[in-house]
Parts: structure tokens; C-alpha cells; sequence
């Protein structure tokens, strides 16, 4: 077996980031000590010191790490030594040797006693004869020299991995510009992806709240319609949304948060028809949605109801295809909104039609179709529908609404 | 006696060979005979004509090809005049459709083009300009229309663009004028419905013109 113990104060968090990226086992023994397995990992670094190296390099701070064949060797000798220790398996009590006792723990009354006795070192402890110490300090004495031997042996404690990909930056000065407020974005994501790489995790949901300078707190969420796991994409997008609705205030503090995911897992076939990259679509779409507005791209699904011209706009996905075989069909074209008509009737039917844009005498016509309902809502309707050929070929839908006595061009059929 | 010489085909050295597009059928028959197989891929084709022309029942045709195949069909709506159930009944697959609606503004619209093809993964992009006035389409350069041209050539993608006037010229492959020629209607005065309208499509390319006819039934 082969532990590891990074060391450093004041910064847990990176600690155990750091040991998260070597190994799933990990024991947090206090704010300044992580202990990991690395067991398996000689088969990746030629030497211990090779790993030992990595990780240290990994943390990107100085810090005290040590390598042993037991958790409570790795800890001592990362608290008592600077840099980087590797202790060779059965080295243990020889490398320990020289550390302070007061590294070993255990009770003041233990402690005052080795002192009195002129106990200084782990090794002067070690060299006491084990008999004559059980029989003057008892079990704990036992259970102390088997440390000071670096003969202890115990399971790690491990720890529960939350899975919260959150992290947040509190700014020395305010920033009130989108470009070097990308910067700290682009070093949060880039952890955070960083994270959710290291547990093989992607996220479907984005959340930024940025603390602002004597205002309320700006929020956004981007909902991502499949896991995705690309820090460039989501700082584009991120640019994107505060360029569309920036924040009133300049920023003091940055936080955000991921929602973790499965990573997307897809088949793909030498003859399946080509469909867009969800990421790259994902991107052109916000870029896209920046220019045109929210809710203005994406694929339309028609809501169930008789309501003329209702749908709802959903995200482009892989559903099955409908029924419907293929047909010459004459299309209908909307005008959003439906655009006002002047009409004069002749014996109760439509005979000329105008408005600022078109119009002209009606040709032939056919109707009138009452559609109507939701009756039961505060906005429901009611038309007398015709549909119109006008005298320079344009053939629209017409229709007059029952409750206002006035008419629409609802569209033309094309 | 001289042997009779071969034929040989009139190819010019150093000029690069007519390109072969790969078409999509948009199932009416006398469109694809006009087209030569449909509308090209890799592409900029131009349909135009005025309103009630059949030009959105001729598109909305190859949009249910494209979707049937299983391929993704984009459609930028510069007028916001797409009507999603009237598509579904023509048999497009809705969810094989991203639809653009750019609210009236041309200039987004192009540039929607612009990053649905550079984006790439689908089989048709529609560039709908029919509603947009002739005078504003206008104002879109020939530039611009030559770099888009040049983006679907890259891609296995039909862009066609939707209009009243021809606008791209000579930066498209395949222009059809669509106008109505009639429009049909059963039933008597007091029962009347609308049935349909007859078609007349014409293509005109390199000073060659053909034209055919096809019903769009309502």
C-alpha cells in the first residue's frame, strides 16, 4: 500500500482538489492535511518521486507532500518536512528519526512525561524498549511508539464527495467591464470544467450571480439542452448573455455554480444522416438568440389546443418523427401579428378588402367558418374565418373577430 | 479508308469542370424534372414570385423530403411568417426543424444564414425573405450573397433563399420563378371552399428557360 499527504495551510478547498485529481480515496485529517491512496499509480510514473513531483506540480502552491506506506508515516513526515519526502517501504523509523515529538500527538500527560524523560525526537522514542513503555504509559504509549516507528497502520477515513462544482471570486476592485470580467470567468469555468473532468461528470446548467457595487445582484442561468463540458463554450455563451442584459452595477464578487451530469454517450453510425454538433450548435444558438432575442430560435411544437397559431418553442432534439407522409400542401403563411382590414361587404360577403400594405377587390371567396373557444379563460376567441383571391392573385385567410366587430388579415396562403 | 475519328468532348485545358450537385427531390415531379433531380446541395438555389405564388408549398415540400430522410432542415423566418401546423400537415417533421425568427430584420436574418452554415449538420437551410419588401432585400450586397455561396459549398447543405425578386443572380445555381396560374376552388357559391392553386414554376439559368406546372392541394 502507498499513501500520500499534501500539506499546506490555508487553502482546503485546493487541497482536496488536487488530491481528487490522483485519487477517489481521500482522508481530510484537518484544514492543512489531505491523505490520498496513490496505490496503483507506479504503474503511470516511473518512481515514487515521479508522482510525487506531479502532485505536487498540480497544486500550483508550495506545499509539504510525502509519500509512505501508511497514512499516519505520509502525515508526519509531510507536517515535519519541507517539500517533497518519499519514504521507502520499511525506511519508515529511520526517516522519522529526527521530527519533533510534538508532531505525534497523543495526551498532555503523555506528552509532559516523555518530556521529563528528555524525549525529543520520534527515533529517541522509538529506541525505548516497547516492554517498559507499555508497562509506564500503557496502551496509549503502545499505540504512540508504533507511530514514532512509522509502523501504524489504519484504513483512511474517506471523505463524502459532495459533487458541488461551485466556486466564486471576490474582486480586489470593482470591475465594470465585460472584458476583464472574462478573464475571472474564463479562470472560473476552466476549474470547474477541470472538476467535472476529473469525476467524468458534464453539466446542463450554468448559474452565474454576480455581486454588484450598491445594487441587487445580478443572475443568470444558461440551461444547456445535452451535458456539455467546454469552458471555451460556456464563456462565449456567458459573453453572450452579459452582453445581452449586462449588469447595472459594476461587479465586486463572481460566483458560479455547474450542475453536474452524465456525460453524453452517443452511437454514432456510418449511415446515419448528418445531424448538427449539439456544442457547436448549442453556441451558434446563443449566438444567434443575442441578436434576435430569447426564445426566437429552436424548434416549434404545435400545443394542443384549437387556438389559432399556438405552439411553443422547445430546444432542437432527436424525438421520433411524426406521421405525416409528405405532401403537396398549399402553405398558409402568418402575419404576426394579424393585420387590421378595412371590408366592404355585399350582400354579407367580403367584396373588397384593404390595407396600408395590400388589398383590392375579392374575386372569389368562400366561408364564413366560426372557430371559437376557451370560453372558459380570460382571453378566448371567436372568428368567422374566409378565405379571400383578390384581384391580383393574392389569396389570404380574412377573418372578423366576433367580440370587437373588426377585421384581420390572419395570413396568405402561398 | 479512314477510320471515323472519335468524338471529343469540348474541354478546355486549365479551366475548372462544371461542378455535379447532389440534389434533393422535393417530390413533385415536375420540379425535379425542372430542376434536374431537385434542388442542389452545396448550393445557393432562389425561389421567387410574388404572394400566393406557391413559393412556401414548394418549399415546405422539400423541408418534408429533408425531414423524412431524418436530416435537420434549419429555416430562418425573417418575417416571423412561418406557420408550424401548416408545415406539419404538409408532412414536415417539427422536430427536425430549427426555426430562426428574426422579427422583420433582414440584416439578422443574413447573418443567421451565415452562422447556421458555418455551424454545418444540416441538410437544408431556408433563408425566408418572402415577406421581406423588395426594397430592403435589395439592399443585402452581392457580396454577401457570394459569401454565403461560398460557405454551402463547403457543405453538403442546400441553402435556398425565399423571395419576392431575384437578389443573389449570379451567385445562385437554380432559380425558379414561381406564379400562381389559377386558383382552384370546389363547391358552390354558399358551399365554396378553397381547394388549391395551380403553379406554374420557371427556370432560368444561363439564358436557358424551362418552365413546368404542379397543384399544391389544400
Amino acid at each position: 500500500m502507498s499513501y500520500a499527504c499534501l500539506y499546506a495551510s490555508g487553502n482546503p478547498a485546493l487541497l482536496l482538489e488536487c488530491a481528487a485529481r490522483f485519487s477517489p480515496l481521500i482522508e481530510q485529517t484537518s484544514d492543512d492535511a489531505v491523505i490520498f491512496d496513490v496505490e496503483g499509480m507506479g504503474h503511470l510514473y516511473v518512481t515514487p518521486r515521479h508522482l510525487a513531483e506531479a502532485i505536487a506540480a498540480q497544486a500550483g502552491i508550495p506545499v509539504n507532500l510525502a509519500i509512505a506506506s501508511n497514512p499516519d508515516a505520509a502525515q508526519h513526515a509531510a507536517r515535519g518536512f519541507r517539500g517533497i519526502t518519499v519514504i521507502p517501504p520499511g525506511g519508515e523509523a529511520k526517516a522519522l528519526a529526527p521530527l519533533p515529538l510534538n508532531l505525534l500527538g497523543g495526551s498532555p500527560q503523555t506528552a509532559e512525561i516523555l518530556y521529563l524523560w528528555g524525549i525529543r525526537t520520534f527515533g529517541e522514542f522509538a529506541a525505548l524498549p516497547p516492554m517498559g513503555v507499555a508497562a509506564r504509559l500503557g496502551q496509549e504509549g503502545i499505540d504512540l511508539q508504533r507511530l514514532a516507528r512509522g509502523e501504524g497502520y489504519r484504513r483512511l477515513r474517506l471523505i463524502e464527495d459532495s459533487l458541488r462544482f461551485e466556486d466564486e471570486i471576490e474582486l480586489d476592485d470593482p470591475v465594470d467591464l465585460l472584458e476583464p470580467l472574462s478573464f475571472i470567468l474564463a479562470r472560473l469555468l476552466n476549474d470547474l470544467c477541470a472538476r467535472l473532468s476529473a469525476r467524468s461528470l458534464a453539466t446542463t446548467e450554468i448559474r452565474l450571480r454576480l455581486t454588484l457595487e450598491m445594487a441587487q445582484p445580478h443572475e443568470a442561468t444558461l440551461r444547456l439542452p445535452i451535458p456539455m463540458r467546454d469552458p471555451k463554450a460556456f464563456l462565449k455563451m456567458l459573453q453572450l448573455e452579459l452582453g445581452s442584459r449586462p449588469p447595472s452595477a459594476p461587479v465586486l464578487k463572481v460566483r458560479l455554480a455547474l450542475e453536474s451530469a452524465r456525460p453524453r454517450t452517443e452511437q454514432h453510425g456510418l449511415f446515419i444522416p448528418l445531424s448538427p454538433e449539439p456544442e457547436k450548435l448549442e453556441l451558434t444558438l446563443a449566438r444567434i438568440r443575442s441578436m434576435v432575442g430569447p426564445g426566437k430560435a429552436g424548434t416549434p411544437e404545435i400545443l394542443d389546443t384549437h387556438r389559432p397559431d399556438s405552439f411553443r418553442m422547445v430546444a432542437l432534439g432527436h424525438g421520433p418523427l411524426s406521421t405525416p407522409a409528405p405532401r403537396t400542401h398549399m402553405a398558409f403563411r402568418r402575419f404576426r401579428p394579424p393585420q387590421y382590414a378595412q371590408v366592404r361587404l355585399q350582400s354579407g360577403r367580403p367584396a373588397h378588402v384593404s390595407n396600408p400594405s395590400m388589398g383590392g377587390p375579392v374575386v372569389s371567396c368562400a366561408g364564413p367558418w366560426r372557430t371559437a373557444g376557451e370560453w372558459w379563460k380570460p382571453d378566448p376567441w371567436s372568428h368567422d374565418e374566409w378565405d379571400v383571391a383578390l384581384g391580383d392573385g393574392g389569396v389570404f385567410r380574412l377573418y372578423r373577430d366576433i367580440a370587437t366587430e373588426r377585421w384581420f388579415f390572419a395570413g396568405s396562403y402561398d | 479508308m479512314m477510320a471515323a475519328s472519335p468524338v471529343l468532348h469540348d474541354v478546355r485545358f486549365g479551366l475548372p469542370q462544371p461542378r455535379t450537385f447532389e440534389r434533393i427531390p422535393t417530390g413533385i415531379s415536375a420540379i425535379d424534372t425542372l430542376a434536374s433531380g431537385g434542388i442542389p446541395r452545396g448550393a445557393l438555389t432562389e425561389i421567387h414570385g410574388p404572394a400566393s405564388s406557391g413559393r412556401t408549398s414548394l418549399l415546405f415540400a422539400a423541408m418534408a423530403r429533408v425531414t423524412t430522410n431524418q436530416e435537420y432542415c434549419a429555416l430562418i423566418d425573417a418575417a416571423d411568417a412561418f406557420d408550424p401546423a401548416s408545415a406539419a400537415e404538409a408532412g414536415v417533421h417539427l422536430s427536425r426543424l430549427l426555426w430562426i425568427r428574426c422579427g422583420g430584420n433582414a440584416e439578422h436574418a443574413l447573418k443567421a444564414a451565415d452562422l447556421i452554415v458555418q455551424a454545418g449538420g444540416f441538410g437544408l437551410i431556408v433563408m425566408d425573405l418572402a415577406d421581406t419588401p423588395p426594397r430592403t432585400a435589395a439592399r443585402i450586397s452581392l457580396a454577401s450573397w457570394f459569401r454565403l455561396r461560398h460557405a454551402v459549398e463547403r457543405t453538403p447543405a442546400a441553402l435556398v433563399v425565399l423571395e419576392q425578386m431575384l437578389n443573389a443572380k449570379s451567385c445562385s445555381s437554380l432559380q425558379l420563378e414561381l406564379r400562381s396560374k389559377e386558383v382552384r376552388w370546389s363547391g358552390s357559391q354558399f358551399g365554396k371552399l378553397l381547394h388549391g392553386t395551380e403553379v406554374r414554376a420557371q427556370s432560368c439559368k444561363h439564358y436557358h428557360t424551362q418552365s413546368a406546372t404542379f397543384e399544391a392541394h389544400r
